[in-house]
């Protein structure tokens, strides 16, 4: 039993409403049937007694002027009518005389004129001794059990004063075949109505189900880990179903973003840890290399002729120097003081690249949208901006465009830059920001760093993007109050 | 007294011109029995049409399933004329005058046939009815009431215990009727009527069997009221003897099956009137 509990709704609905419908219909259909049985019999009581009432009437006056004719005539008479009458035709009318002898009978070729009725069957023996004992003015259908007849006695008399009996002989044999009619009339419309209603629940028992099994698949999925909401559509109705629909997109949209939100997080936090840690470091480095710089210079001045001691002080030197370049670009201090970034400043940025650019033949195409400085460290913005297009000229492939955008909005200095080179893969895209990852093998992996460290100091934020061949990095910058 | 004289031929002219003029107004009445099938409407309604045209008068049959009812009707002078039984007529020859015998199979009689169920295959005559069932047609009937009492009376039989039961079905059609059911064992019927219904109701003649036949009666006649107007018994008997001359008549007649109408004598009701005495029925 507990199984069919667990079965799918797909089966579930349309089985149920199945059972349902059929036990509805055969409710109904047994009703018509039991209704047309009842009909019948109370067709048949209510025929009888009017005809034998009628007849008995009529043969009152035959039967006490002993016209045989007449009496033939009227018990006859019933008999003729077309055998297609909605009532059941009677088998054979008697007309009895006061000791059950046949006066008349509609089929004098079976029952003769005078025949005792005792001596014809067993059951007309029983129905003699009922007309004997209950010689009452009202007879309705006698039913003898066994017997394969129904019999209608009415007393052919007047004012009580009995001259006979009227019998109505209906055969069953008649009667059951128009009980069948009746109820295969009732079993084919209950089948009707199977057949109409059967398929509807079927479908409708699909509509309502596959919504709720799509649900089902669908959570299941998030429950995995894949926060895919159902496709739109599935359930295009503003009822309960499909508010829950409604729902569970939001739910899953909302469980995505936090998702995104706690990844991003952890990368941040990730940045920041090490750009504590290589800040401590580039500190440690550099108190003691301005040492050792400072006493390399004092030793060239005062030992400076002899060659060879030249040539490793030189050597010390030049890798003294790298580390400390090193250091430095990785030492970022925003808090630097300065004028304020100007239109001017992109125009410089373009000649600085122009080189570079015409080498690939690559087209810089640089959007302005400022009219006047804005309130951002002139230095620190060239570098972003520096940063960022010799990345995408890095990226970009020959003889391609290099677009860069920037523009104020909504009190945030907006920069965009697009370039058509190689996608950033989603392995590069978790660590894009980390020193010393490069996407190609010629940069040693400190510009976007830089870029990154800078826009963190400056309150601002950092995206790339890879979308439609084209590899996007957005920076927004809050501009604070103007330093000029 | 000479104008009281004048005065009483001037009243009995007035009452002959207005019994005449009355005689041109009021109906021809005909009584019908069963002794043909009377209860056939729209052939006898056509005869009636025939006889208003010929008479230039208006003509009303009246239908009448017993003969003595019929009788009575002729009695208190309510009908002109009657086309009853042999039997009736000899019976109240005194209150009626002979119109016209029909004419069947060329000849002025008809004979009583003894007939049984078609299912019934042995019996050869009356006498193999003993204690049945059997169908008469009216007690003033010669053919189906007198005829087969007489036969049985001739075999030495009672006819009044003769039979277990015996009934009147008031027509000769009916005794048809009642034997082809099998309500009765056998029955006595018109040989005329017979005919008839073999051509009209086939499907009766063929339940029933033909046992024997009687020997000649005088046919059922036609029969005028005994205070009839001579001029009105002229008229009628004229119309019935001429009927064969015209197209219309004939068609007619085919339709009673009869071939005609002749003036008839008593004579042809001598042996019917036989029967009545031997019988004792008289």
């Amino acid at each position: 039993m507990r199984s069919l509990f667990n079965l799918s709704f797909r089966y579930k609905i349309p089985l149920w409403g199945g059972v349902l419908i059929i036990t509805a219909t055969l409710a109904v259909s047994t009703a018509l049937i039991v209704q047309s049985y009842d009909d019948l019999r109370s067709d048949l009581v209510s025929s009888s007694t009017s005809l034998g009432r009628t007849l008995a009437k009529t043969l009152f006056s035959a039967m006490i002027q002993e016209d045989v004719w007449q009496a033939f005539a009227i018990i006859r008479a019933p008999l003729h009518e077309q055998s297609d009458d909605k009532l059941v035709q009677p088998e054979m009318i008697l007309a009895l005389d006061r000791r059950e002898r046949v006066f008349v009978s509609s089929h004098p070729k079976s029952v003769p004129m005078l025949t005792d009725i005792r001596k014809l069957d067993g059951e007309f023996a029983r129905l003699a001794e009922l007309i004997v004992a209950t010689p009452g003015p009202d007879a309705p259908i006698i039913d003898l059990a066994g017997a394969k007849r129904f019999y209608a006695a009415v007393p052919v008399a007047e004012e009580g004063a009995r001259l006979g009996t009227l019998v109505i002989v209906y055969s069953k044999e008649v009667f059951l075949p128009r009980f069948r009619a009746g109820a295969w009339r009732g079993a084919a419309i209950g089948l009707l109505v199977l057949a109409v209603l059967l398929p509807i629940n079927w479908y409708w028992g699909q509509r309502t189900a596959n919504p709720l099994i799509a649900l089902a698949r669908s959570t299941g999925d998030v429950a995995r880990g894949a926060l895919l909401p159902p496709p739109p559509g599935t359930y295009p109705y503003d009822d309960e179903l499909g508010r829950l629909f409604d729902a569970y997109g939001l739910m899953v949209k909302s469980l995505h973003e936090k998702t995104l939100l706690e990844e991003e997080m952890i990368r941040s936090e990730r940045l920041a840890a090490i750009g504590r840690l290589s800040a401590g470091i580039a500190h440690e480095i550099n108190n003691p290399l301005g040492g050792m710089l400072v006493a390399l210079a004092n030793f060239k001045r005062r030992n400076g002729d002899d060659e060879r001691t030249g040539k490793t002080v030189a050597i010390l030197e030049r890798g003294l120097t790298q580390i400390r370049d090193t250091v430095s670009a990785m030492l970022v201090d925003a808090k630097v003081k300065g004028r304020n970034f100007a239109p001017h400043d992109l125009e410089d940025v373009r000649l600085l690249l122009a080189g570079e650019a015409h080498n690939e033949a690559i087209i810089i195409d640089l959007e302005c949208g400022l009219t006047e400085p804005v309130a951002l460290p002139a230095t620190l913005v060239r570098q972003i901006l520096l940063n960022l297009l010799l990345n995408a000229l890095h990226a970009s492939p020959a003889s391609a465009t290099v677009s860069c955008a920037v523009h104020i909005a909504e009190g945030q200095l907006r920069i965009q830059t697009t370039n058509a080179g190689n996608a950033i893969t989603a392995n590069l895209m978790n660590h894009l920001f980390e020193p010393f990852v490069s996407g190609n093998e010629e940069g040693h992996g400190l510009g976007l760093w830089v870029t990154y460290q800078i826009v963190t100091q400056l309150g601002g934020q950092i995206a790339a993007e890879t979308r439609d061949g084209l590899t996007q990095f957005r920076v927004t910058l809050p501009v604070g109050e103007s330093h000029a | 007294m000479k104008l009281t004289r004048i005065l009483g031929v001037l009243g009995a002219l007035l009452a002959l011109s207005t019994a005449e003029a009355d005689d041109r107004t009021s109906p021809v009445r005909i009584g019908l029995t069963p002794t043909f099938p009377h209860d056939q409407y729209r052939p006898l309604e056509k005869w009636r049409l025939y006889m208003e045209r010929k008479l230039h008068r208006p003509v009303e049959f009246t239908r009448r399933d017993r003969y003595i009812e019929t009788m009575d009707l002729l009695r208190l002078k309510r009908l002109d004329f009657a086309w009853i039984c042999d039997y009736p007529y000899v019976h109240f020859r005194k209150q009626v005058k002979l119109l016209a015998v029909p004419v069947h199979n060329g000849r002025p009689y008809y004979q009583s046939y003894l007939i049984v169920p078609v299912g019934d295959k042995t019996t050869k005559s009356i006498l193999d009815l003993k204690d049945k069932v059997f169908a008469y047609t009216d007690p003033y009937s010669n053919t189906g009431y007198l005829a087969p009492r007489f036969e049985l009376q001739q075999a030495g039989a009672d006819p009044t215990r003769y039979f277990h039961k015996t009934f009147f079905a008031w027509s000769h059609r009916r005794v048809l009727e009642s034997v082809a059911t099998g309500l009765a064992d056998g029955g006595a019927i018109s040989s005329h009527v017979w005919d008839t219904l073999s051509i009209g109701k086939p499907e009766l003649t063929r339940a029933a069997r033909v046992v024997a036949k009687s020997s000649d009666y005088g046919f059922a006649p036609f029969v005028a009221q005994v205070s009839v107007s001579d001029d009105k018994f002229r008229e009628m008997q004229k119309l019935l003897l001429e009927m064969t001359e015209d197209e219309e008549g004939r068609a007619l007649l085919k339709e009673l099956n009869l071939d005609g109408f002749t003036v008839g004598d008593k004579r042809l009701y001598e042996h019917t009137e036989r029967v009545i005495k031997a019988v004792g029925e008289k």
